[in-house]
């Protein structure tokens, strides 16, 4: 079957590294992914504010352009294309008269019957089969696993089992010889849009969260969203000011950490595009017992 | 020649102002066989049932159709009025033009031809009608009381004490239920133990009351005065007639790491045990579950050590079966746990503890002898936070409904925690106050007022753990919404009441009715409030919804009431609405040929086989019979007869038939 | 970016927004959970479930007060009131309503102009590319914020560090997208 990739706007600028490793534990495990061709982006954090039908079009032309294609599943990696290509489903699958309405504004007609994963459950379905031929490491270290709100609200579209406690990231960290902890924000949210806008706002939220990670003995934060990887990783001036002390917890995101068990180099993940230093993540890493 | 009387009824306006009342006195007086036809405002009325009887006497009437409400409303009145003017009470038929036409209809001609047509159908069925005499059936007067908490025990009490036997079923080793296991009770305070025990005592002791503790109903058959009940005694491996209840079994016991639900779960208790010190009977049974005998297939230590030989691994479930006249269900509530809340941690942190779990850390007989200790580490909290409406009002989470119970327990649980840690902060965060009982909001203000408790108007949005302190995240709403966090060391969540895991098969098993969270149901919330729809079957306490102590009392001693009321006679009269085979001289003695099908699809089991014999006493012909006493009319039989030798009296086929073609030849 | 605010029939704000999100406001209880979670109540002006209240009573000035808040730009549609509102209001989609309603009605928060300014960039950049293009984003949000210094230091290390590209990313027809736009706005105007 062929696996459709929707890698969103993120994933080709800010957060390249995101779909680079994604893309080579893929590739290590022999999985294909194919780009959807000619999507466009989902209105993210900002159409919703403006224009609801706006919101809905922009999504379903993706989806349309993806069923055209013949996919019959399509992996989308960032959260926030998820949450927005999901939704936009829900409410299309779930309403005649929207449906048509969509589809005359992207005049492309569209069933919304494709199946999307996120970034877990193509791990879950796709790598972990086959992971453990290619682990070659074990991480060896104290991971936070940080979902934020994208994938565990709204409950229509959550991707996540318990909403309040997920656990689907942290059985990846396990496969891949971390130990992720129990801490209190995997689910609270990092200031999202406001990475630009109100900066002070996310410093505030995501200091919280780092904070938090970093009390509880966490030696790195484990992320599937390039919203979150933005604002736990490059606000780090603004949180240090806002808590009043450095933390250099790197930030990772979940196909780097997983991609670093299978032994693939650091540098072919994009580690060395972060903004806080990823060498101790490194550091920590040994050799896989047979 | 059929002389009949119709009387229309006004209802005041209730039918009057749709219907043409005066009209359809005046076509119904046309009718054929109508002697007289009269409207009147209120023929239910003293002055209209004289009007009735007058007119019965007067016109010399053989029969009589009131045109007014629901037979469910007044049939018995009219018909008491025809059998005073000295006519039988079955030639008495109503025509329902209130529910079913002035109530459903606008005024219009098209109502008022309807109302006529409903009278005339009537006039036409009871033109057929026969004389029926009420059927008259014996009363066991015995009580069979379902579940022993405060509910059943009440009502067994009660009844007892009035004279009458009662077999008391109750499911766990012990009879007391959820009272027995709370610390001290609202609004006064006392301690329930001290006095829940003595009414357990008395229930043991009293010679009219028979306990099966451990046991379970496991089929219900038969009708209000005559039920039949299969009991299942559940095996508890410990004869309790030789058992002294010494204790020496449970000391040496070596399956000791059992969760103990009496302290729920904190704690732990053997394989063979009695629930509490205080337990009726306060002998043992083993719990097979965990015992090593029965899982393993060795031990035996109890059986070796116990001195009176009362230990039997070999006991199997028993069966018992009882005739009673009356049943109470009693079988009470459960409790929503902390694990219920995902946003306050799927009740993964001890120190999230439900209502129960504090009871029982404030009792005296409890894991902390009464100290109100954090299951995590034994500390005495400095700071409590108690949430009230946890799981209830909550469409979310499937439960709309208020406990009822619980803002008035959070009170006393903020309060006893005050009066055990006097520098100790209390925190409720609540959505209203529910304190509507007698002395319950004073109660409240106490709590308040007097103990400093820290009311604060909000709900809670989620609870996590940090550094062995609960963050509480909440709000003050009186606050404009100010977010208010709380470094607590407890958190006491005030989870729903819900109905037993088990109620919908009891209910199920005995034929009464439940609403979708399986509460059973009353036959109407204000006028029949503790019976159900089964006659004979009453209910009390919190398997009804959720209840205090004293509602739950009150409504146990109401149903007790209706149980002795309906043992005051010796029999008991019977609507003759039942179905009966019809009778040929012999050799035929009745057109039926014995095929039985009506017996299979009796739901009641009512049809019975008749052998016919000749005087020498050969059978000469197989055919069947109705048992009156188990009929319940359903008419199931008449549609399933291929001769038409089986007949509903009060609406044979032919009563039917007539009032159908009343409408067609209209 | 003023013609792509949808027009609601006539009514209080109440009866339109119930009419567009299908959520019913008297729903609501005012718990205040929503509150209580939400990341950003020590913020806003006039919490969440205040909003709900004033949504409820219609009282005179209400509307005002809710259409000129702060809160309705600060709500991040994190979603957290409504995961665990027992009421299952949909507090987001109020938000999202509201904001549309304050841009339409002209009344949007001065303190929220950046907030606003950044949406607004944010759609340019796809209605121009299809795609988002970080740099385009973040020059035409400064020219809209005058926030221009903000974050200067930062966009050459990223784009060192390939995270940031110069030209952007297009749709390979990118007058689609401008249709699709176009299609909505007067879509809005029916
Ligand atoms: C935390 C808490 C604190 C409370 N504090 C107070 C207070 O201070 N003051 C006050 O007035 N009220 C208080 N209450 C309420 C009180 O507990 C109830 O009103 C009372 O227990 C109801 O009694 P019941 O007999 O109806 O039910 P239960 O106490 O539940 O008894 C039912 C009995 O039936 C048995 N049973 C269940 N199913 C079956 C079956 N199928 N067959 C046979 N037997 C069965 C059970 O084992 C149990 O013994 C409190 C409740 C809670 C939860
Ligand atoms: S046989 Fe069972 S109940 Fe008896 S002592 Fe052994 S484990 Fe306990
Ligand atoms: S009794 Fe009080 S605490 Fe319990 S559900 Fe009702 S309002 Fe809430
Ligand atoms: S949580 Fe729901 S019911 Fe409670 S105040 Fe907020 S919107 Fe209203
Ligand atoms: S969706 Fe908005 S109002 Fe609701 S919790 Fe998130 S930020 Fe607050």
């Amino acid at each position: 079957m062929r696996i459709g990739f929707y890698p969103g706007c993120s994933l080709e600028g800010s957060s390249k590294e995101y779909s680079d490793s994604l893309f080579a534990v893929a590739e290590k495990c022999g999985i294909m992914l194919e780009e959807i061709k000619d999507w466009s982006c989902c209105g993210a954090s900002a159409a919703h504010n403006l224009n609801h039908d706006l919101a809905l079009a922009l999504p379903a032309r993706t989806l349309a352009l993806a069923e055209k294609q013949g996919f019959e599943e399509v992996v989308i990696p960032c959260a926030a294309c998820y949450s927005r290509i999901a939704g936009t489903k829900q409410e299309i699958s779930n309403n005649v008269a929207t449906r048509k309405k969509i589809e005359r504004y992207i005049d492309l007609t569209l069933e919304a019957d494709i199946k999307i994963l996120t970034v877990f459950e193509f791990l879950q379905k796709y790598i972990f089969p086959v992971a453990d031929g290619h682990i070659v490491n074990k991480l060896n270290q104290k991971t936070a696993c940080y979902y934020g709100c994208l994938y565990s609200r709204p409950k229509e579209t959550a991707a996540l089992e318990q909403i309040e406690n997920p656990m689907e990231m942290d059985k990846v960290m396990v496969k891949a010889g971390a130990t992720p902890i129990d801490w209190a924000f995997k689910t609270e949210c990092c200031g999202a849009g406001f990475t630009m806008s109100r900066t002070d706002i996310v410093a505030k939220l995501s200091g919280k969260i780092i904070e938090d990670a970093a009390d509880r003995g966490a030696e790195s934060i484990i992320v599937a969203c390039p919203m979150c990887h933005v604002n736990l990783d490059m606000r780090r001036p603004e949180i240090k000011k806002q808590l009043n002390k450095e933390i250099n917890l790197p930030v990772l995101f979940i196909t780097q950490a997983l991609g670093l068990s299978m032994g693939i180099p650091a540098d072919q993940l994009g580690l060395n595009k972060h903004y806080v230093p990823t060498d101790k993540v490194v550091t920590c890493i040994v050799k896989k017992e047979a | 020649m059929a002389r009949i009387g119709v009387f229309i009824c006004h209802c005041g306006e209730n039918i009057s102002a749709t219907v043409d009342v005066a009209k359809v006195a005046e076509k119904a007086g046309k009718l054929s066989g109508v002697a007289y036809s009269v409207d009147y405002k209120y023929m239910c009325s003293d002055p209209g049932q004289t009007l009735i009887i007058d007119a019965i006497k007067e016109h010399k009437l053989t029969g009589i159709v009131v045109a007014s409400c629901s037979p469910r409303m007044h049939e018995g009145t009219f018909r008491k009025a025809a059998e005073k003017a000295g006519i039988n009470p079955y030639f008495c038929e109503m025509a329902n033009i209130r529910e079913q036409v002035s109530w459903v209809h606008p005024k219009s001609d098209a109502t008022t031809q309807k109302a006529l047509d409903i009278v005339r159908t009537m006039v036409e069925k009871v033109k057929k009608n026969t004389a029926l005499t009420p059927i008259k059936v014996p009363i066991t007067k015995t009580a069979l009381v379902i579940g022993g908490g405060i509910a059943g025990i009440q009502a067994a009490l009660d009844i007892a004490n009035a004279g009458h036997s009662v077999i008391m079923v109750e499911k766990k080793p012990s009879i007391g239920g959820h009272m027995s296991q709370l610390s001290e009770t609202f609004p006064t305070l006392d301690c329930s133990q001290c006095i829940l025990t003595p009414r357990m005592v008395e229930v043991a002791q009293h010679p009219n009351i028979t306990l099966y503790t451990y046991a379970e109903v496991e089929k219900v058959t038969g009708f209000v005065g005559n039920f039949e009940v299969t009991i299942r005694m559940k095996a508890k491996s410990v004869d309790h007639s030789k058992c002294t209840g010494c204790g020496t079994c449970w000391q040496k016991c070596p399956s000791k790491k059992i969760p103990d639900e009496f302290n729920e779960g904190m704690g732990f208790r053997t394989a063979i045990y009695s629930p509490f010190p205080q337990a009726v009977p306060n002998k043992p049974v083993i719990d097979r579950d965990h015992c090593n005998y029965f899982q393993k297939g060795k031990c035996g230590v109890c059986q070796k050590i116990c001195p009176a030989g009362a230990i039997d691994y070999e006991v199997q479930d028993e069966f018992l079966d009882v005739k009673v006249g009356a049943i109470i269900t009693a079988t009470g509530f459960d409790l929503k746990h902390a694990d219920f809340f995902p946003e306050y941690g799927y009740g993964q942190f001890k120190d999230v503890i439900d209502g129960m779990m504090f009871e029982r850390l404030a009792s005296a007989s409890g894991p902390t002898a009464g100290e109100i200790r954090r299951p995590s580490d034994g500390k005495i909290p400095e700071k409590i936070v108690f949430v009230a409406c946890a799981g209830s009002r909550d469409k979310a989470k499937g439960i709309e409904y208020c406990s009822k119970i619980c803002c008035m327990y959070t009170a006393k649980h903020a309060m006893l925690y005050k009066h055990k840690k006097h520098d100790g902060d209390a925190y409720v965060f609540y959505m209203d106050i529910r304190a509507a009982g007698k002395d319950y909001d004073e109660f409240v203000r106490r709590a308040i007022e007097e103990d400093d408790v820290h009311y604060i108007r909000g709900r809670v949005s989620r609870i996590y753990e940090k550094n062995g302190k609960l963050i509480v995240k909440g709000v003050d709403t009186l606050m404009n919404g100010d977010p208010v966090e709380i470094e607590a060391d407890m958190v006491v969540l005030a989870t729903a009441v819900i109905a037993n895991q088990d109620a919908e098969t009891v209910a199920q098993r005995m034929h009464i009715s439940y609403n979708k969270h399986h509460f059973f149901a009353e036959a109407h919330p204000k006028l029949r409030p503790v019976e159900t729809n089964t006659a004979g079957i009453m209910l009390a306490g919190a398997c009804q919804g959720a209840k205090d102590i004293p509602e739950t009392v009150s409504q146990a001693s109401a149903s007790a009431s209706k149980a002795i009321g309906l043992f005051s006679s010796n029999e008991m009269t019977r609507e003759p609405i039942v179905a009966v085979v019809n009778r040929q001289a012999p050799p035929n003695f009745t057109s039926c040929t014995g095929c039985m099908l009506c017996m299979e699809v009796c739901p009641y089991h009512a049809i019975e086989r008749e052998e016919m014999k000749d005087r020498t006493g050969n059978l000469i012909k197989v055919a069947v019979k109705v048992n009156a006493g188990l009929c319940q009319g359903c008419g199931t039989c008449v549609a399933m007869c291929r001769n038409k030798s089986i007949d509903l009296q009060g609406f044979s086929n032919d009563q039917m038939l007539s009032e159908v073609m009343a409408l067609l030849n209209s | 970016m003023h013609e792509i605010i949808p027009q609601h029939p006539a009514g209080t704000l109440k009866s339109q927004m119930e009419e567009a999100t299908g959520v019913i406001v008297s729903h609501c209880y005012q718990c205040g959970k929503c509150t209580a979670g939400c990341p950003l109540n020590e913020e806003m002006d006039v919490r969440p479930n205040q909003i709900l209240r004033m949504l409820q009573l219609e009282l005179p000035g209400y509307e005002d007060k809710i259409l000129s808040s702060l809160s309705i730009w600060l709500c991040l549609a994190c979603d957290t009131c409504y995961s665990r509102c027992p009421q299952e209001v949909k507090l987001s989609q109020v938000m999202d309503f509201l904001r549309q309603e304050s841009i339409r009605q002209h009344k949007v928060n001065p303190k929220a102009k950046d907030i606003l300014s950044f949406h607004k960039a944010f759609l340019d950049s796809i209605k121009l590319n299809g795609k988002l293009h970080e740099v385009g984003l973040t020059i035409d949000y400064k020219l809209r914020s005058l926030n221009l210094m903000q974050d200067v230091l930062l966009a050459p290390s990223m784009m060192a560090k390939g995270k940031l590209a110069i030209f952007p990313h297009q749709v390979q027809n990118t007058k689609e997208i401008a249709k699709i736009f176009k299609r909505i706005s007067e879509g809005t105007k029916e």
